[in-house]
């Protein structure tokens, strides 16, 4: 099915990737492409070229911190983040072994908080991303910190509308 | 004066972003502008939902947007991540028939285009606000050198949050000029501190925010000055060089109103030697 990625991947994200004509300036300015296996630009031609399995599996797609700074200076105006947000979600949805579990670890825990109070709650979401990224020891001092200057809150400030944020969740798929 | 908006707090009003907020309604209240709270409000899915699923992090902000319709009136959003998430929303549902009818469906709701998303920036670095934020100022923040940083959410991209200038936003500078600090030119006013990667990468945030602090110190900046919560948080938690403060608290520092003391020991490096 390759064939169809850049059809998939321009109807999920809305932004038109065969319009990049590779000048590289996404990559010139990415505060991350040092971390990328992929530069972006590469990443737009991979996409136009249908290289599902590469992306699925790269560690790119789970690196962009989606800062826009490369969408903004396209020529073509192709906005790469929500390129990025398609490739991640094909690469949850079709079981292929994330690249950083690290980074799936914190988001899955953070919306699982959402899910369960209608709004983060720090305090929990923080201790389930630890068992589930297996960071048990990182950053334990900024945690107390943050603690001792009352920024992580112990109860929970709930919406008062979870069942209708669960209805949400539910609508989404999740 | 004496406006009245709807007001999204967000999930860091009562956690990270205390101070913040704290500055921010001090503030608000001195100009005489009333905030409503919706009082539904769900967290926007901040960097997290769209990570792994656009349409639950589209169905969380909507879901907002809508309650705010309800409100009827112009939507308050401090934290620049939320605002982010929020405009994004409503930009879609204004420009995009099939998103729009589908989330009019999911909230039972008619979408009218008649609410603007407002950041926090927009909202007080407004043009029509100067004259009264002039007249409020009881101590000017003389000899302040300050760097404003913009970060991402509130200026990218443009086409959502319509902010001046994508690379050389310059609100909060006109702001600061207005307190009576000395702005600073520098170059990193719209780079990425590395956001959500704070949670997962230390060394790589530590990096990121290194630079940004090089530039600030090499530019003879006694602080930084900021509108997002997430920003705040990376910047002042990795270096130990530079105070980082938010836009709203030297307004109050200058308007002499709030907590502030209060508020210096909630940072990581204390601002209190500055004032």
């Amino acid at each position: 099915m390759s064939e169809n990625l850049l059809d998939k991947v321009m109807l999920e994200s809305g932004q038109p990737v065969n319009l990049c004509y590779q000048c590289r300036k996404c990559s010139a300015g990415c505060p991350m492409v040092d971390e990328f296996d992929f530069p972006p630009n590469m990443v737009m031609r991979m996409v136009q070229l249908g290289m599902k399995d590469e992306l699925l599996k790269s560690k790119a797609i789970w690196m962009c911190v989606s800062c826009e700074t490369c969408g903004s200076r396209c020529p073509n105006e192709i906005r790469i983040a929500p390129v990025m947000d398609s490739l991640r979600a094909q690469c949850l949805k079709e079981g292929v072994t994330p690249a950083d579990a690290v980074t799936v670890a914190l988001h899955t825990s953070f919306v699982e908080s959402i899910k369960t109070f209608g709004r983060v709650h720090e305090a929990t979401m923080l201790m389930k991303y630890k068992l589930k990224s297996k960071k048990y020891t990182s950053d334990l001092d900024v945690g107390l910190k943050l603690f001792l200057k009352g920024k992580i809150p112990i109860m929970p400030n709930k919406s008062k509308n979870v069942a209708k944020v669960k209805e949400i969740f539910k609508n989404a798929g999740f | 004066m004496g406006e009245t908006y709807s007001y999204y707090p967000g999930c860091t009003s009562h956690s990270t972003a205390i101070e913040y907020i704290e500055a921010s309604k001090a503030v608000i209240e001195a100009l005489g502008i009333e905030l409503k709270e919706l009082p539904d409000w769900c967290c926007c899915g901040a960097a997290s939902a769209h990570n792994l699923s656009s349409s639950l992090a589209l169905g969380l902000s909507a879901f907002n947007v809508a309650e705010a319709q309800k409100v009827g009136a112009d939507l308050v959003i401090p934290c620049a991540g939320c605002y982010g998430n929020l405009a994004q929303a409503d930009y879609e549902m204004r420009n995009n028939e099939a998103e729009r009818q589908r989330l009019e469906k999911e909230f039972d709701f008619t979408y009218d285009k008649k609410i603007k998303m407002l950041s926090l920036v927009d909202l007080l670095a407004h043009e029509e606000l100067r004259p009264a934020i002039r007249d409020l100022v009881k101590k000017p923040l003389k000899g302040l050198k300050v760097v404003c940083y913009y970060g991402c959410a509130i200026v990218r991209p443009g086409a959502v949050t319509k902010v001046d200038d994508t690379e050389n936003p310059l609100r909060i500078d006109s702001l600061m000029t207005d307190l009576g600090a000395e702005v600073i030119d520098w170059s990193c006013k719209v780079d990425c501190c590395g956001g959500d990667l704070g949670l997962t990468d230390a060394e790589k945030t530590t990096e990121l925010v290194n630079k940004i602090v090089d530039y600030a110190v090499a530019a003879e900046a006694d602080c930084l000055v900021t509108s997002c919560a997430l920003c705040q948080a990376n910047v002042d938690i990795r270096q130990q060089r530079l105070p980082i403060l938010y836009f709203s608290e030297l307004m109050a520092e200058a308007f002499q109103v709030g907590d502030r003391q209060r508020w210096w020991k909630k940072h990581f490096n204390n601002p209190a030697n500055l004032f």
